[in-house]
This record gives structure tokens, C-alpha cells and sequence, in this order.
């Protein structure tokens, strides 16, 4: 299932090829390391892919190692849920994870670095020990 | 051709006008005969009966052997949900009791217009005054060469399912050739039953006619899911067998093994027999709108007749057509009773448990038409609405198809859209205060409102039934109205409906707290279903149990896992996925991303070679922190999680494996030093704290378990506060039960004394299995045993000598099973790598 984003022309933007789709397994997750920080690739029962910045806004948990249910997943550290379509906390937390478009090619992935979306909420790292 | 007989035409001589049946004297009364024991026309006749009691003698024919069943539910049956039993509509009691005479087994061969008699194959021949051709249809078998070999099967009839459920015993693999309705639902039941399942369809998506091409999808993925293949955009070139199918071979070369195939790429209506009688047929036996064929004594209703150009495959319209026959058959042939037959509108529900498919009407879009398209793939739900001049045309729903019944009754209707239109997509009564709640939502229905689709009985009619019969139970609605009788696809909306017309005579059940919001089910039905209904995948749970969300959530999936993992030691496989991050990477992950690793030291006992092999490690990966842990053991905190496979690697060289300080499972069997050292120990505390250590280590567990031994009443190894504790005395030793640490101290409740570490290990055995089983996710054995009572478990353990050696042997046969070293198998043997591997690291 493509995630394209209609309004972005494809020829601008930089689609980086981080892996296969049945690298990840179903209902779970992979990091991808980059020079900025860890971003969490997530696979949903349905092969779609989604990928947020590996840190929960409410106090950085990595959200890589949450378990993914339908199209969310819950934060390890201490239970906060977050969309992985847009990278925000699931209702009464507040706060965004940081998101990245993903595109899939056949079954490769890819993903749009330059076009992230900028984290929200929690500590911003300040309390990133 | 001419389908209107004019009203007065004479129908039929009535008594004693039959001259081959001039032997026996005249009948008393008009004679009916029947042929066709199936859903149509015994549905005639019932009504017939509840209309005009004993107006005809009569007589029904069946080709079967059987009485007549609900033929819908056959599906059902194939997947082992129902049994044939439960799906006869008409025992030969029935019959009996009704006077009718029931003949089985003796299809009807030729009919005698001129004479009007029919002639069974059995060679009997009987008159009739009123003849009623039920005939229904049979399997389209695409004539491909070694179609007829011995193991090519259609999905019509009884014979039909139990052929599919021998050929299922023997495990092996079905080809089903068609990716419709009746063939998922074969190919799903096979796949239940254990079978290596392969759809061909010739179609580029699944069910093509029924949905549109994002739906068909979904269901392909789910089905797939299910470990059914399907090849969509396979043609069949032939089946390959010398003397029975042994493959399937497309067009394109590939050739499928198979065990048997099953055809379900279509019906064709049975009207050899009507034909052969010289009655007008098309593409079945053509009736007017009242039913009647081209002889105005012989009438036909079901799947084989033609009925304005069109034919039928679902109940819905039959069921609508043996009520205006009955309603004429009543009246006799003076007049009409009702209305005629002006054909139906059908809506579609595909009956694989766990998949909720609807359609209706036309989606195929087009000029002029606009849709409304709704997904939610978190919900895994997508619909979508098709609409024309503001009504509806159209509806396919996947995923939730609560408001099929809802959109089906505005199409038929034609109804005007208006401001609905804007919210519909939503379901029934979005926006209003009651959206969301599946009962207000039932509540707010018209009494109008269509609630079962196969045999078309609305809301009032049900409402009526429950308050003037008193009716309190869903086979009580059943009988007396219908509804939910046939498919079953409206049950939960009936049972709403006996909710809020019955009250607290149907809700009398106590209410319980749900496992989560996936669920209205609490634990222990969960854990009853599990066991009960041998539910034994969590799929099979959020099927059996109307799971809401798709893949449940953090929170029931651990559980579930659990209770799975405990049901069916050694089956179940468990899903790694369904564990919190510290069980999947058999480590505690820390408040920075890191990891804490503990081994096991066996009763708190050490060595220096493990020293030493854990100073190395500290070194070698640098780990930041080393302490000694409140479980008498040594804790390394801040491993890097791809560290982790390395660092166990160097721990089982020293021979030390997992703590499982991160399990919901034994956690430590701390000990004192005891009778070896002690001034005062009575008993070797510290070797039957290991011993202890070694019988349940690895275990499963609802919460965390921590065990004690002290060598005597001095207590020196908190043992009073543990799960389960021994106090070593002289004679023998204490044990003590359910005592906690953390949030909430509470200290054990003594158990028994018992004499010898035999009886020790049995206990404890004993003691952890009746845990496992009863208790529930995330419950302390403290909370437990406040909740169920002390004396529960003592008469269970100490009272019942024969009940603990059987939780004993339960409890050591499942470790069986879970005693490997998790660090050993993700250290040398690769397991779950990717679970400590980077996918890629870029820029
Ligand atoms: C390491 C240790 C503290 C220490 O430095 O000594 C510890 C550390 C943690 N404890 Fe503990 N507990 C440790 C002994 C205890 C003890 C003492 C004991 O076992 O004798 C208790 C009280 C006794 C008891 O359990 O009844 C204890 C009562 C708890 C509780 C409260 C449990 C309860 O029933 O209320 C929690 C919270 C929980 O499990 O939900 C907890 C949870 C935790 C967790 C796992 C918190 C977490 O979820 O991340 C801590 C992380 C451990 C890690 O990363 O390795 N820990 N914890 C001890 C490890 C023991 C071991 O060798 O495995
Ligand atoms: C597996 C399966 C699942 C289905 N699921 C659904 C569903 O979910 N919803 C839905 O609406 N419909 C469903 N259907 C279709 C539904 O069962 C039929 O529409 C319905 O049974 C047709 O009724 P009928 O009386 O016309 O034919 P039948 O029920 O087939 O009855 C005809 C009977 O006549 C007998 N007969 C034929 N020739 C002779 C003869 N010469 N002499 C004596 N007897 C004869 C046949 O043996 C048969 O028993 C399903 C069908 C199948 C097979
Ligand atoms: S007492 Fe609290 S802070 Fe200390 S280890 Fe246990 S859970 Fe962590
Ligand atoms: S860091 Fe994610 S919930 Fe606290």
C-alpha cells in the first residue's frame, strides 16, 4: 500500500532506500541510524510502513521497541500512544513524535528524510541522559 | 412470451379428476406435491401451513437423505462451528406432526403433465392437484478436461461437505477453483480443518461482484493471513489425474498438487426437470410475478426459476417469493393472496468467522456517480458508499459492517439523501449523542428498519414478538419471528433488541470488567473461551470472541499471549510480537533505551570463574554500572541493545544463562546459607533453594514470581514475603504462600508443613500451576489469593492430594517446553536478529 503524498513532486525530493518491507516483521519495527537521531521504521498487519523519530515525546522512550497494534504504537517506557500515520500522542498525552514520509517501491522502502515532519512536546533530548 | 394467465383461467381440476389414480378412492383434499426438500420451497410451505392449516394433503420429495437444513450454514459446518444437527430447520418430527409425507432420498424423475402425476426415480408415481418445483440449483463444473475424475467436488449439498471434511482428515492440499462467496467460504472451513489451502480465481481480485477491487484486496490480504495462497488472474487449464485429481494446471503451466478440488465458480439452476415436462424455461424454470410457470397447476419458487429475466443465488429473494406463493397456495384457486413477486434487491455477507464482508447494490461507479470512501486501517475497515442523484446505489463495506442493514434498507428504498449524505459514511445516528454506542444506535432504528435481510423481518416485528409472546432468549426471537434463523450475520443486533425490549429478563448477567477496549469480554471468560471453545491462536481469539480492534492492543496482547502459551503448552507458537519489549529482547530495557542484563545465579550462589567471566564482560563492552541486585544476583546496566547477543555469548561460555529479571516468569529462589553453615540452620536451604530454582526457572508466568528458602524461623531470606516461601524447621519444612513485596506488603499465609523436599517440589509444582491457570495477566499471586481465598487454594492443594499431583504434572510437562536459554538461542543460534540489528544506518 504507497503511501505517496499527492502534493509532493517526487523529482524534488530525495527518497533514501532504507530496506525491504519484509525486513521488519508484521506488527513490528526496525531502526534506521542517522547522523540526527534514530528513526523507527513500523510495519502494520496491513504492509503499510510508517516511520517516526525514535523518540517518545513524553520522555524519549524509543518507540522501536513499543508493541504496534493496528495503526499505533505504545511507548515502552511508560504506555503513551502514538499514530504512527502522524507521529502525535494519542489523547488525554499530548505531544508529537516527529514523522517521515515513507514510500514504497514494489517492497522496498524508502524514505523522504528532507520532507520529516518536526517532533512536538516532551523534552526535546534536554533530558536524554 | 406470455407469463400473465389470466385470473379466471381454470386451475386444475380439484378432487377425483385424476384418472391414473382411480385405485384409490378420491382424496378428501387438494394434493400438493413438492418437489425439492430445500430452503424455498419448505420455507412455502410453512408458510403455507401457518396460513391455512391442512388445506392441502401433502407430499414432498427430496433428492437428499435428509430432512430439510439450513444449506447457508453448511459453511459453518465444513469449519467445525456448527454440526449438522444444529442446522436441520425441519426434523422429521416436523413432518410428522404437520401430516406431511416426507420422501428422501427419491428424487422426482418425470412429471406427466397431461395426467398430472410425477414419477420418482424409485419408479413410485404419484397425482398431483398442485405441483411446486423446488428444485434450487446445482454446482457449475467448467468443463475442463479431467473434470469428472473422482476427487473434483462442488460446495452444494451435505454429501458435498462431508467428501471436503474426509479429504480434510487426512490433512494434505485443496485447490478450490473460484474466489467467490461459496468458494472463500470452502477454502476457509478446508484451511480450519487443516488442509494446505490454494483460491484460483479468474479474476484480478476476490469476489469480484460483490466487491470492488480495494475490499477484494483486504480480503485477499486477510485470507492470506489465514496462510490460505490465493492466485488471482488464474485460469484453469485442467485437472491432472489418472485416477483421481492429483493437480490442478493453469493456463500459464503452473501446475497446483492437489488432494481434491473443489469447484465453486458458479450455480446453474436445476430446471432439467421442468424442461423435460415441455414448462417454458430460460435460464431456469420461468415464473410469473405470482410464482406460477407455463402450466397454471405446476408453480416454482427458489434458485431454479427465471424471474423477470433474472435468477437467483441468496435466500433473501426466495424466501420473499415462497410467501407470495403460500399466500396463493392458501387462497387456493379462486384468488390471490397478496401482492405478487416483483423481484428483489440483494445484499451480500460473506461468512468466514472473523471477516466482515457486505455489499449491495451497484458500486461499480460510473457516470454521473460519486463516492464516499472511508478507511480506517488501524480498524482494518474500509467502505465505501456509492451514490447517484443523492440515493444510494451502492455499498461496500470490509472490516465493519455494523451498518450494512442500515445502508441496504436506503437503497431499496431509494430513499432521498439529503443532509445524511454529509455523515453517513459514518454509520447510523453519527453526530447524535448516541454515536458510538452500538445500543442507543439500535434503539433509534425505526420500527421499519430491516434487522435480518434473509428473511426480511423488521425491527417492529421482533419488538412486537418479544413484548406480547414474553420472549426472553435469542432461540425463542428465532422461532417465533425468524430472524437471525438463517445466516446469523444480525444475531448481536437481535440480541440488542431482546436487551432493550426484555430488559433485565435477558440482562440479568452480571457485568464484568473488560480485559481492555478491544473487548466487552473480562479475563477469565477470555481464558474460559480459550480452553472451552479450544480457541488456540490469537486470531482465533479476536474471531471467536468479536475482538473490536483489528490486532487487539499493548494491552490485551500480552495477555492473550499468555493465557495461549498456558492452555496449550508445546502447541502454541508464541507471538513474539505480543510481548512487551523486555520479554522480546530478554532484557531490561532502561529509562535511556539501554539494557540491564542479569544472570541467573542458581539460590544466590556464585563462583569465581562467573565473576570473573562478568568482570571480562564489563570491560570488554564497557558497561557502565554493576550492582547487586535486591534478588541476590549481579545486574549490568547500560548494554547497548545490539551488545546484548555478544555480552549472553560470553556469559554462556562461563555457563551462566538468563536471570529473567524482565519475565512475567520465575524471577529468583533466593536463599540463606542454611544448615551447611549456620549456627542455627535445621535444613540445606541454599541447595533446596537451587533445586527449587532449577524446577521452575523458564516458566511462564501471569505476573513476576519470586521464591524463598530460609534454613530456619529466623528468616534471614524474607521468605514470608515471597510468592511462595519455605521455612526450614527440624521436623520438616513450612510452606507459605501469596506474600508480596513492593506496592502493597503483605506477608504469606501459611499453607502446610510437610516433611521431605519431595513433597516440596510437588507443592510448589502444584502451587505454580493452579497460579498460572487461574489467575490473571498481570495478578501477583497476593492479589490472587485475596481474590479467591485461601481456603480455594488450600482445598485444592492440601485437600485433594490427587488434584495437586495432577496441577504438578501439568506444571512440569509445560516446562518441558519453556526450559531453553533464551541468550543461548539469540546468542549462537541467531534467533530474532534483526530484533538487535540496525535496518540501515544512512546519512
Ligand atoms: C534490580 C532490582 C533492584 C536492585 O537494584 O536491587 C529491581 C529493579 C526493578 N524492579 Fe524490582 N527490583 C529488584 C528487586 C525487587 C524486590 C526484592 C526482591 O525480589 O526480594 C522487590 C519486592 C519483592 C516483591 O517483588 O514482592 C521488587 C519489587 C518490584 C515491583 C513491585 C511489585 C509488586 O508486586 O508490587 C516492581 C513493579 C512491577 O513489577 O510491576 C518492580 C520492578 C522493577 C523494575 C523491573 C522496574 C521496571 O519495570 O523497569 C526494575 C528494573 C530492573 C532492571 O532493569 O534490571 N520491582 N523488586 C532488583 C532485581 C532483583 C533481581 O535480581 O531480579
Ligand atoms: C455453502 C453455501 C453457502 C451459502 N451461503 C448463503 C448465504 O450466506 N446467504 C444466502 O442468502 N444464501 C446462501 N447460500 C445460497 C442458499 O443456500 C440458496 O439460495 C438456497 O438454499 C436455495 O434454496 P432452494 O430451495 O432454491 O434450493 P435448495 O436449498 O438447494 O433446495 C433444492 C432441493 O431440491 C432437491 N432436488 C433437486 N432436484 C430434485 C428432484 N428432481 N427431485 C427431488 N428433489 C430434488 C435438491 O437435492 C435440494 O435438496 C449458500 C449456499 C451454499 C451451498
Ligand atoms: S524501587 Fe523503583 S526506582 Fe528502584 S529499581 Fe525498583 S522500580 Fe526502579
Ligand atoms: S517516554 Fe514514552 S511514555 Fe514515557
Amino acid at each position: 500500500m504507497d503511501q505517496i503524498i499527492a502534493d509532493i513532486d517526487s523529482q524534488t525530493v530525495l527518497w533514501t532506500e532504507v530496506g525491504m518491507v519484509d525486513d521488519i516483521p508484521v506488527l513490528g519495527s526496525r531502526v534506521v541510524r542517522t547522523a540526527t537521531g534514530n528513526i523507527a521504521l513500523f510495519r502494520t498487519a496491513s504492509d503499510e510502513v510508517f516511520a517516526l523519530e525514535d523518540r517518545c515525546p513524553h520522555r524519549n522512550g524509543p518507540l522501536s521497541q513499543g508493541i504496534v497494534h493496528g495503526r499505533r504504537v505504545t511507548c515502552p517506557l511508560h504506555n503513551w500512544v502514538i499514530e504512527l500515520a502522524s507521529g502525535e500522542a494519542v489523547a488525554p498525552d499530548e505531544g508529537n513524535a516527529g514523522h517521515i514520509p515513507v514510500r514504497l517501491v514494489g517492497r522496498a522502502i524508502t524514505i523522504a528524510l528532507g520532507l520529516a515532519r518536526p517532533a512536538r512536546g516532551g523534552c526535546k533530548g534536554a533530558c536524554h541522559v | 412470451m406470455d407469463m400473465h394467465h389470466p385470473l379466471s383461467s381454470p386451475i386444475g381440476p380439484v378432487v377425483g379428476q385424476d384418472e391414473t389414480q382411480a385405485h384409490t378412492p378420491a382424496p378428501p383434499k387438494e394434493r400438493l406435491i413438492v418437489v425439492g426438500n430445500g430452503m424455498a420451497g419448505m420455507r412455502t410451505v410453512e408458510e403455507l401451513l401457518a396460513k391455512a392449516p391442512g388445506r392441502y394433503e401433502i407430499t414432498v420429495f427430496g433428492a437428499e437423505p435428509h430432512p430439510n437444513y439450513n444449506r447457508i450454514m453448511l459453511s459453518p459446518v465444513l469449519a467445525g462451528e456448527k454440526t449438522f444437527d444444529q442446522i436441520v430447520l425441519n426434523s422429521r418430527a416436523w413432518y410428522e406432526e404437520n401430516g406431511i409425507t416426507l420422501l428422501t432420498g427419491e428424487p422426482v424423475e418425470s412429471i406427466d403433465r397431461a395426467a398430472r402425476t410425477v414419477t420418482s426415480v424409485g419408479g413410485r408415481t404419484l397425482g398431483y392437484d398442485r405441483l411446486l418445483l423446488a428444485t434450487g440449483s446445482m454446482p457449475f463444473i467448467i468443463p475442463v478436461p479431467g473434470a469428472t475424475l473422482p476427487g473434483v467436488i462442488g460446495f452444494r449439498d451435505l454429501a458435498d461437505v462431508d467428501a471436503m471434511l474426509e479429504a480434510a482428515a487426512k490433512g494434505g492440499r485443496a485447490v478450490v477453483i473460484g474466489g467467490g462467496l461459496l468458494g472463500l467460504e470452502a477454502a476457509n472451513g478446508l484451511r480450519v480443518k487443516g488442509m494446505d489451502v490454494t483460491v484460483v480465481h479468474l479474476m484480478p481480485t476476490l469476489m469480484e461482484r460483490q466487491l470492488d477491487p480495494s475490499a477484494g484486496t483486504l480480503l485477499q490480504r486477510e485470507l492470506e493471513r489465514r496462510g490460505i495462497t490465493v492466485l488471482c488472474g488464474a485460469d484453469t487449464a485442467e485437472i491432472v489425474g489418472a485416477e483421481r485429481a492429483e493437480a490442478v494446471r493453469l493456463k500459464d503451466g503452473r501446475e497446483l498438487p492437489a488432494d481434491i478440488v473443489v469447484m465453486a465458480v458458479g450455480i446453474r439452476p436445476n430446471m432439467a426437470l421442468g424442461k423435460a415436462a415441455g414448462l417454458e424455461c430460460g435460464r431456469g424454470i420461468r415464473v410469473d410475478d405470482r410464482m406460477r410457470t407455463s402450466d397454471p397447476a405446476i408453480c416454482a419458487v427458489g434458485e431454479c426459476v427465471e424471474h423477470r429475466g433474472l435468477t437467483y443465488g441468496l435466500v433473501a429473494p426466495l424466501f420473499e417469493m415462497a410467501k407470495v406463493l403460500a399466500g396463493d397456495l392458501a387462497a387456493g384457486p379462486e384468488g390471490e393472496g397478496g401482492g405478487g413477486y416483483a423481484g428483489s434487491v440483494t445484499s451480500t455477507k460473506l461468512k468466514v468467522t472473523g471477516v466482515d464482508v457486505f455489499s449491495a447494490g451497484d458500486f461499480s461507479g460510473g457516470e454521473g456517480t460519486e463516492d464516499i470512501v472511508f478507511r480506517d486501517a488501524a480498524r482494518g475497515v474500509y467502505k465505501r458508499l456509492v451514490l447517484k442523484d443523492g440515493r444510494l446505489l451502492g455499498a461496500v463495506l470490509y472490516g465493519d459492517t455494523k451498518d450494512g442493514g442500515w445502508y441496504f434498507s436506503l437503497l431499496k428504498d431509494g430513499a432521498e439523501l439529503g443532509a445524511e449524505r454529509d455523515t453517513m459514511i459514518f454509520g447510523q445516528g453519527f453526530g447524535s449523542s448516541d454515536a458510538g454506542n452500538p445500543k442507543a444506535a439500535v434503539a433509534a432504528l425505526p420500527d421499519s428498519a430491516e434487522i435480518c435481510g434473509c428473511n426480511g423481518v423488521c425491527k417492529g416485528t421482533i419488538v412486537k414478538a418479544i413484548t406480547e409472546k414474553g420472549l426472553t432468549s435469542l432461540d425463542e426471537v428465532r422461532a417465533h419471528t425468524k430472524a437471525s434463523a438463517s445466516c446469523g450475520t444480525c444475531t448481536g443486533t437481535v440480541e440488542t433488541l431482546l436487551a432493550l425490549t426484555a430488559g433485565d429478563a435477558f440482562t440479568a448477567a452480571p457485568t464484568v470488567k473488560p480485559m481492555c477496549k478491544c473487548t466487552g469480554h473480562g479475563h477469565d471468560a477470555v481464558r474460559a473461551a480459550i480452553v472451552g471453545q479450544e480457541l488456540r491462536t490469537m486470531a482465533d481469539v479476536f474471531q471467536a470472541l468479536e475482538w473490536t480492534t483489528p490486532d487487539g492492543c499493548a494491552s490485551c496482547r500480552p495477555a492473550l499471549n499468555y493465557y495461549l502459551l498456558c492452555a496449550w503448552p508445546g502447541e502454541y507458537a508464541d507471538d513474539y510480537q505480543s510481548r512487551y519489549i523486555n520479554e522480546r529482547a530478554h532484557a531490561n530495557i532502561q529509562k535511556d533505551g539501554t539494557y540491564s542484563v542479569v544472570p541467573r545465579m542458581w539460590g544466590g550462589l556464585t563462583s569465581a570463574s562467573e565473576l570473573r567471566a562478568i568482570a571480562d564482560v564489563v570491560d570488554k563492552f564497557a558497561i557502565p554500572t554493576v550492582k547487586v541486585t535486591g534478588g541476590q544476583r549481579i545486574d549490568l546496566f547500560g548494554v547497548r541493545k545490539e551488545d546484548l547477543p555478544a555480552v549472553w555469548a560470553d556469559l554462556n561460555a562461563a555457563g551462566m544463562v538468563s536471570g529473567h529479571a524482565y519475565a512475567k516468569g520465575l524471577r529468583t529462589v533466593k536463599t540463606c546459607v542454611g544448615s551447611e553453615w549456620c549456627r542455627f540452620g535445621t535444613q540445606d536451604s541454599t541447595g533446596l533453594g537451587v533445586k527449587l530454582e532449577k524446577l521452575t526457572w523458564g516458566t511462564w508466568t501471569p505476573h513476576k514470581v519470586k521464591l524463598a528458602v530460609s534454613g530456619c524461623p529466623r528468616n534471614c531470606a524474607e521468605a514470608t514475603i515471597k510468592d511462595l516461601g519455605v521455612v526450614c524447621v527440624d521436623s520438616g519444612y513450612e510452606l507459605h504462600v501469596g506474600g508480596n513485596g513492593g506496592l502493597h506488603v503483605r506477608a504469606c499465609d501459611f499453607l502446610v508443613k510437610v516433611a521431605t523436599e519431595e513433597e516440596v517440589f510437588e507443592y510448589t509444582g502444584a502451587f505454580m500451576q493452579l497460579y498460572r491457570e487461574e489467575a490473571r495477566y498481570l495478578e501477583r499471586t497476593a492479589p490472587w489469593l485475596e481474590r479467591v481465598g485461601l481456603d480455594h487454594i488450600k482445598a485444592i492443594l492440601v485437600e485433594d492430594p490427587e488434584r495437586r499431583r495432577a496441577l504438578n504434572a501439568r506444571f512440569v510437562f509445560s516446562q518441558g517446553f519453556s526450559q531453553d536459554d533464551p541468550w543461548a538461542e539469540r546468542a549462537a543460534q541467531g534467533k530474532d536478529r534483526h530484533e538487535f540489528s540496525l535496518l540501515a544506518e544512512v546519512g
